[in-house]
């Protein structure tokens, strides 16, 4: 279980999270959902740590992380895998080279051993045959492939993806997402995955927390949100005809 | 202002450079990597440069000295200082000032904007030191070296140009080459180009890894990297033959 207590983050003067909290269960894929430029990411970030809180902690299955120190943050990152929006795949690598990454840092175990892990975790996300193609030579949908499987080559206990789904098309979205799905249950991990696609949040969304110009302003499951009477969340998810005919049917 | 937060963020930044690295072995292989990709692949362009450097500066000292009773030796003499002395170290650290600059600051970047220096954190990984320190290591081992090729090829050119032209016959210009010859100087120009090495490597990598936005700044960075480099290196090649030579 991962907690967001109180956190407030401001950039320059701007506040971008204004009280957030939220907990986030383990074994589920957590969504957090809101338009773009509302927080999400910086929120997630936060999260993880990449930006700090100006107030506010981070708490994950009762260990502090925002109290932490260095290096006892530095030995909690070993349990999170995080796939960013743009798959962040290293350009300079091969395939097997990027899902390796992690095993080359921070295990001690020989190059067949983790090589095989590696193909182990390729296998997981049904990517075979590509080890030796570099990024540029894949499709966006296998990029993002990938980037899960270097994320959970650690065996992560907490999954972080921001967008994961952004620039695919509608079938291949679902594909990764129903993937993180299988694989949060199959780990047991706590998942938390950004989105603004309503495909997601009907799929795959079992907690979520709607973010509205930097607020928490409602959170539930995806069977809640036909039920809502929040403006802001029905002005977000009925936006368009299509959404809307669905929740009138119901 | 501006000039100061610069300082003190460049500061911080080559402090984090130099902080414990991960694995000694991958930085090592790392090391090698950028050896590779930063410096051999210069050695092209630092030949061309040193050799035809070389000629138009025995020439011009040539035509400038063109008096009866100063012996044409002296030629030699004042082509190898200006080369061993200034050229050499100076305009090679200023070429790979524009490319090795430019490379570093864009590759790094790229990797800020496409959020994999994100990854590196994320994992817990001193992305700073992971990413630059190979890259200075490389540099500070491999400039003295192109700085010396540079020496050997400008003087080379030197006296292609004057003995095809006639203009300082070849037995003249040897003589001169040898002609009170100053060890050190070589010495100094070897310190200055380890600093030099130094400062193209961690300025660029400043300027790539505070990189915000995307490609368009990715070329905004590149250009600092290189202007700003550039200009250290004057800076510094004043501060260092005030204090090496002085
Ligand atoms: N590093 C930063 N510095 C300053 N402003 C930022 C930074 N990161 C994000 N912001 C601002 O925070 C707001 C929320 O951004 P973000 O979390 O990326 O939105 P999204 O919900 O689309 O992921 C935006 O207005 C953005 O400009
Ligand atoms: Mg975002």
């Amino acid at each position: 279980m991962i907690e967001a207590v109180d956190i407030y983050k401001s950039f320059d003067g701007k506040m971008i999270l204004d009280n957030v909290s939220a907990t986030f269960k383990t074994g589920h894929t957590n969504l957090i959902i809101g338009q773009s430029g509302s927080g999400k990411t910086v929120l997630l970030k936060t999260l993880v740590g990449l930006h700090e809180p100006d107030s506010g902690s981070v708490i994950y299955d009762a260990r502090n992380f925002t109290g932490m120190s260095d290096q006892e943050r530095i030995d909690a990152r070993k349990e999170i895998g995080m796939l960013f929006q743009g798959s962040a795949l290293f350009d300079s690598q091969t395939v097997e080279e990027n899902v390796r990454f992690p095993l080359d840092i921070f295990t001690d175990q020989s190059l067949e051993e983790r090589r095989e892990r590696a193909n182990a975790c390729l296998k997981r996300v049904n990517l075979e045959n590509i080890n030796h193609l570099f990024p540029s030579e894949i499709s966006g949908g296998m990029q993002k492939r990938v980037a899960i499987a270097r994320a959970i080559a650690l065996n992560p206990r907490y999954l972080f993806c921001d967008e994961p789904n952004s620039g695919l098309d509608p079938k291949t979205a679902i594909v990764i997402d129903e993937l993180i799905q299988e694989i949060t249950q199959e780990y047991n991990m706590t998942t938390i995955v950004n989105t603004h696609d309503m495909n997601s949040v009907f799929a795959i969304g079992e907690n979520i927390v709607f973010i509205y110009e930097g607020k928490k302003h409602w959170e539930g499951t995806s069977d809640d949100i036909f039920h809502s009477d929040n403006q802001a969340l029905n002005d977000f998810i009925f936006a368009s005809k299509f959404f809307k005919k669905i929740k009138e049917h119901r | 202002m501006t000039f100061l937060f610069h300082l003190g963020r460049y500061a911080l930044f080559v402090r984090d450079v130099f902080r414990r690295p991960v694995k000694h072995r991958l930085l090592l292989t790392q090391t090698i990597k950028e050896m590779d990709v930063l410096g051999l692949s210069s050695v092209g362009i630092v030949f061309i440069i040193s050799f035809f450097m070389g000629a138009v500066i025995t020439l011009q000292t040539a035509y400038n000295i063109e008096l009866p009773f100063i012996p044409k030796y002296t030629v030699g003499v004042a082509a190898r200082d200006s080369i061993l002395l200034e050229f050499s170290s100076t305009i090679v650290s200023l070429i790979l000032a524009g490319k090795v600059g430019s490379h570093i600051a864009s590759e790094i970047g790229t990797m800020r904007v496409t959020e994999q220096i994100d990854v590196l954190d994320v994992m817990g990984i001193n992305s700073a030191g992971f990413l630059v320190l190979p890259k200075v290591l490389a540099m500070i081992f491999l400039l003295p070296f192109l700085v010396l090729i540079s020496m050997g090829i400008g003087i080379i050119g030197g006296w292609t140009a004057g003995s095809l032209t006639g203009v300082v016959p070849s037995n003249d210009f040897i003589y001169g080459i040898q002609y009170a010859f100053i060890p050190f100087y070589i010495v100094y120009s070897l310190i200055k180009a380890v600093v030099f090495a130094f400062l193209i490597t961690t300025i660029s990598g400043y300027w790539g890894y505070y990189t915000t936005g995307g490609s368009l700044e990715v070329g905004h960075s590149s250009t600092r990297a290189v202007v700003v480099s550039s200009i250290q290196i004057l800076l510094f090649n004043l501060l260092l033959t005030q204090l090496l030579l002085a």
